[in-house]
């Protein structure tokens, strides 16, 4: 296969922030990315993830700090010099050219020659299979088609960085499944970086070797995917990681990092993630780690039970009033008292109060 | 004759009411709202230009293309052709090439606003206030002979009103705004993501122009040149009032008036009337079949 990302060690970002006059879109961002890795920029709207795609396509420019390709800062060239392959949400496919014009655009650009330009698009054509397709207009393709055109025409150019802006938020359920397996492989494929912004925590979960959880402009946690799934670092990154049941708590006891809170008043035991808290504590707890079991310590009463297949996904309210969300393989009803448990290792202590 | 009750081909689509059959083809009482403009359009432009094309096939003496024969027979009468497309197409064209700059500045700024409303201002005050300003601004005692005689830039007055540079003068600026508007419209109906993408695909910015923004600008260009053209080519009050109507801007309107109401010819007057109408619509017909060349859908980066 001959396209490649362009070869480098490491992309480094120093401290990025960028402020759209009083409000600062981006603070003290850093990160390393190294060949071949691709990482996901995760976060709620308005956290900055966005932006800092922008500032690395040189679409935006830095009011502070610096990116570096290996031994080359970057920041101050501006995009048609960067080189740095993007797939716009909107694909923003030129909609007067033919597939195949759009996918060899940025290689005319660069001079290429007439054979090499088509030699190029059609093994990009391949790549994305879409090759009977070339000579259509993008007017006259699916969303995933279009999306294909927009990915080969990013990686066609064989850049050393490919930068996704959600570009799977405009398809259909079905469809994204698809893609995102598709992504993944080009991505194999070629091995250059990506760096692919997503609000979706089980996209990021699925196709990063590594997630950059984000929240208001600054980076809350970077893990690989099991890190974050299995052990957030702080309870807003939990809560965002489908850690559905965050509450606060009274520390009652419990020795090293096993720790013994009060919920839903009764007594649960957890593992202190971080640090050790004292007397306030803030709890997370996945839905489908709450399970109702014969001797569990939390008494609750079912609100609602939705049927999803395999489980119930179920909310209930235990004694004290606190709402909890837990699943079920046996079907309850609504006002049904339940006892829920869960394993120790699956419930996180935070320390402080929420 | 036996008795059957098969129903005949067509009377199940007699079946369905008139109504909804007309509602099918998007025709229901709301479409009555365009009647009047319709009236309008009949009573006010077909009535009159059917009325002046067989008039102008009526002439007072001769035989029916007396007319025609004496407006392409005469130099004082088919020069004002020239004169006129001399005035109306680098008009035309020099409204349309400044606009698009104007347009991609004005694009990205934070008051387009405030800065559309002064650069529409001139077309609220009208042509003949215009020429009377320019006379004032521009003529031999103007302000701008004045300062610059004042400061030794020239020592006699430029010749800048009564003459062809008036009234080109005065054609760009009372057509710029209308250019303006029009083409800011279709600029900023071009979706910015196209142009971001090409730039992270190594476009330079005279290339994102030239591949991106012209190709998709195109249509509305052309569409721009020809009403601005249209409006300028029946230019008569600033070539009456800051040209010099006899001579270098005798265009093909003042013709028609004086034919009309200097020799109280109505059927000449008619016939150069059709002329200029004729001679307007071949370039309009020209630029449009030219606009064919180039992409003609939407401009927009997304699902369509």
């Amino acid at each position: 296969m001959s396209i490649a990302g362009r070869d480098f060690r490491e992309l480094r970002l120093e401290d990025l922030s960028r402020s759209f006059g009083a409000l600062n879109a981006l603070k003290g961002v850093s990160l390393t990315v190294k060949r071949g890795e691709f990482i996901a920029l995760l976060g709620p709207s308005g956290c900055g993830k966005s932006t800092a795609l922008n500032c690395l396509a040189g679409l935006l420019t830095l009011t502070g700090g610096s990116i570096w390709l290996d031994k080359t800062r970057i920041d101050r060239l501006k995009p048609e010099e960067r080189g740095f392959g993007m797939v716009f949400q909107n694909y923003a496919l030129f909609p007067h050219m033919s597939v195949r014009r759009n996918i060899g655009f940025g290689l005319a650009m660069q001079g290429k020659s007439k054979d090499e330009i088509a030699r190029k698009v059609e093994e990009a054509l391949s790549i994305v299979r879409l090759g009977q397709h070339g000579d259509k207009l993008p007017g006259q393709l699916s969303g995933g088609q279009q999306q294909r055109v927009a990915i080969a025409r990013a990686i066609v150019i064989e850049p050393p960085l490919v930068l996704m802006d959600e570009p799977l938020s405009n398809l259909d359920a079905k469809l994204r499944l698809e893609m995102r397996a598709e992504i993944r492989r080009i991505h194999d494929l070629i091995g250059s970086a990506t760096i692919y912004v997503t609000h979706d925590q089980e996209e990021a979960l699925s196709l990063a070797d590594r997630i950059v959880v984000m929240r208001d402009g600054a980076v809350r946690q970077v893990g690989t995917p099991t890190e974050l799934y299995a052990r957030p670092a702080h309870a807003d990154v939990a809560e965002f990681m489908g850690y559905r049941n965050v509450l606060s708590a009274r520390v009652l006891g419990g020795s090293g990092s096993d720790v013994q809170v009060s919920v839903g008043g009764a007594a649960l035991k957890g593992i202190a993630i971080e640090q050790r808290p004292d007397e306030q504590a803030i709890v997370a707890v996945r839905p489908d780690d709450l399970k109702p079991a014969n001797d569990g310590p939390v008494a609750a009463t079912v609100e609602s039970a939705q049927y999803h297949g395999r489980e119930f996904y179920c909310s209930g309210r235990a004694s004290d009033g606190t709402e909890l969300y837990f699943c079920s393989a046996l079907p309850v009803q609504k006002g049904e008292m339940v006892r829920l448990a869960a394993d120790p290792a699956r419930v996180l202590i935070y320390a402080g109060a929420s | 004759m036996t008795e059957t009750t098969a129903p005949l081909p067509h009377t199940s689509e007699e079946r369905t009411p008139w109504r909804v059959r007309l509602a099918l083809r998007d025709i229901d009482g709301v479409t009555l709202l365009v009647l009047p403009a319709v009236l309008f359009v009949i009573g006010l432009f077909v009535y009159p230009f059917l009325y002046g094309f067989v008039l102008s096939f009526k002439p007072r003496a001769g035989d029916w293309l007396a007319n025609y024969r004496k407006f392409f027979s005469d130099p004082f009468l088919y020069d004002t052709i020239y004169a006129t497309m001399r005035l109306a197409l680098p008009a035309t064209i020099i409204n349309v090439l400044i606009s698009i700059p104007v347009a991609l500045r004005v694009r990205k700024m934070h008051r387009r606003r405030l800065l559309t409303t002064i650069l529409v201002i001139p077309i609220t005050l009208g042509t003949v206030l215009i020429a009377e300003g320019l006379l004032n601004y521009l003529g031999p005692q103007g302000w701008l002979n004045r300062s610059l005689m004042l400061f030794g830039v020239i020592s006699s007055p430029l010749r800048l009103a009564h003459n062809y540079t008036g009234v080109m003068l005065s054609l760009i600026l009372s057509g710029f705004p209308f250019t303006f508007l029009l083409t800011l419209s279709y600029i900023t109906g071009i979706d910015a993501s196209l142009e971001q993408a090409a730039a992270t695909l190594g476009a330079t910015a005279r290339a994102r122009f030239r591949y991106i923004l012209l190709p998709l600008l195109a249509q509305g260009l052309a569409i721009n040149f020809c009403l601005s053209f249209v409006q300028t080519f029946s230019v008569f009050p600033s070539a009456v009032l800051l040209g010099a109507p006899a001579g270098d801007t005798r265009v093909i309107s003042i013709a028609a008036y004086q034919a009309a109401y200097e020799q109280y010819d109505a059927s000449m007057a008619a016939a150069i009337a059709m002329i200029m109408g004729f001679v307007q619509l071949a370039v309009v017909l020209l630029v449009l079949a030219g606009r064919n060349l180039f992409y003609r859908g939407a401009a927009g980066g997304g699902k369509g």
